[in-house]
């Protein structure tokens, strides 16, 4: 297929007509996608989370500047939500990413949760492989801030980086959200501002020593400035040699991997059984008898897939 | 899922007033389109860029500075180069009427000045984006 050579030798045009028509859920999406696979896996896909206006954008932007100054080829998605009354939305994180959007080494793609929840957008995890297919060798994904249940990240990515700014809530909001549990790397933006080092006092004394094997790091960046920046760089290249070398990465992939077969198992199933001869109809009168408590879920599930409904 | 309609609102030029841009922003997002915003003091390059990443259907350019006349058609220009020249390209700010037919005779689509009502805006880049 043209669009996916093209994407292949890295063009930007490519990589965006073919994210739109994942969004979009277009026909020919799944085929791209599945052809893309083979060419994924090499990428470092690099998580940022923390609440609105802590400096995710304006760090991402700093980290690109850093990771293309060392000759890796760096793609970036960034995720705001969607109106759920409108189903419009505002994408502003590319306001901070200005002077990185034109380097040629650099891919930026804005995008709208279009009802997802969990801070990332569904389409957001097949257009991390489009940016891997396309030889970026740093992903970045912006998710969309609103500050709880925005664990999904940790999924996705193999580094999760954790931005608080000073007084961005005490260490019981910050032990509500989670975010303990999925953090590799935590920085205090915005460290210019005073009461950086409270924050980072608070986080480190509720964040564990050692994590089989990985001690969370917690640092002070000025995003805005870059300082701090290349430092923050080295913690996440250590953090991927480490999962690479504890076999954490095989562990993180296998994960990964399981929860797309089995979304993809789920999807093929369903459209075998409902666009089979008759296929819709004995579906809709397996679903009537589980309305009207005559089958539970688990039998006429067993049931579709047997082919008898009886 | 119907194809969502995505527009670039971007600022060229060295006017630091972006209170037009942001407004017309907001209505598009009310309408139902996903806007991404790129900020003040763009060059046509990093327009012309980021709309390509971005595979917007359409840009609206806002400039109060005075030199549309340079940079609306340096815009449509470089996407010619680039062959993104489907994408559609309308413009808005404080822009004299003597100046509204060569723009559109450059290849801007829609030139709105300050009294344009919203919904025709909106009606533009809707029909833009071939809805
Ligand atoms: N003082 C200061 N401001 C910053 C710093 N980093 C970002 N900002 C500003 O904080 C605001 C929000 O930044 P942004 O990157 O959009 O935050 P996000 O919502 O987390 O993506 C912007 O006005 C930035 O210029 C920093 O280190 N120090
Ligand atoms: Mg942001």
């Amino acid at each position: 297929m043209q669009l996916v050579d093209r994407l292949l030798k890295g063009d930007k045009r490519a990589a965006a007509k073919i994210i739109s028509m994942i969004e979009d859920r277009d026909a020919q999406a799944q085929k791209i996608v599945s052809l893309l696979h083979h060419h994924t896996g090499n990428a470092h896909i690099i998580g940022l989370t923390g609440p609105p206006g802590a400096g995710k954008s304006t760090l991402i932007s700093a980290l690109v500047r850093e990771f293309r100054s060392r000759g890796k080829r760096v793609g970036v998605i960034a995720v705001d939500p969607t109106s759920p009354f409108t189903g419009g939305a505002l994408l502003g994180d590319r306001v901070r990413m200005t002077d990185v959007g034109v380097d040629d080494g650099v891919y930026i793609r804005s995008m709208a949760t279009r009802g997802h929840v969990g801070g990332l957008a569904l389409a957001t995890y097949d257009a991390v492989k489009v940016l891997e297919a396309m030889g970026m060798d740093k992903v970045f994904v912006e998710t969309v801030g609103a500050g709880q249940s925005e664990v999904e990240v940790a999924n996705l990515a193999h580094t999760t980086v954790i931005v608080e700014m000073p007084g961005s809530g005490d260490s019981i909001q910050i032990l509500k959200a989670g975010i303990l549990e999925i953090g590799d790397v935590y920085t205090v933006n915005k460290a210019d501002e005073g009461g950086a080092e409270s924050m980072v006092t608070n986080l480190k004394s509720v964040l564990p020593e050692d994590r089989e094997g990985w001690a969370p790091p917690v640092l002070t960046t000025v995003a805005s400035e870059g300082k701090g920046v290349p430092e923050l760089a080295d913690r996440l290249e250590e953090h991927f040699s480490y999962l690479k070398k504890s076999g954490k990465l095989g562990e993180k992939e296998r994960i990964r991997s399981e929860v797309e077969l089995r979304d993809a198992l789920t999807e093929t199933m369903l459209e075998k059984l409902t666009t089979s001869k008759g296929g819709k109809k004995l579906y809709e009168d397996v679903l009537d008898k589980v309305v009207s408590r005559k089958l539970d879920p688990h039998t006429a599930a067993r049931r579709l897939l047997s082919g008898k409904t009886g | 899922m119907a194809k969502k309609i995505r527009v670039l609102i971007a600022k060229p030029g060295l006017d630091g007033h972006d209170r037009g841009a942001k407004v017309i922003a907001r209505a598009l997002r009310d309408a139902g389109m996903e806007v991404i915003y790129t900020g003040l003091r763009q060059t046509p390059r990093d327009i012309v860029e980021a709309a390509i990443q971005e595979d917007v259907d359409a840009i609206g350019l806002s400039c109060l500075s005075g030199a549309h006349m340079t940079l609306f058609p340096e815009v449509v220009k470089l996407l010619r180069q680039k062959g993104a020249d489907e994408i559609v390209v309308a413009g808005g700010g404080i822009i004299p009427e003597d100046d509204i037919p060569k723009l559109k005779k450059a290849g801007i689509k829609a030139v709105f000045g300050p009294g344009t009502r919203l919904e025709d805006v909106v009606k533009f880049f809707e029909h833009a984006a071939g809805k």
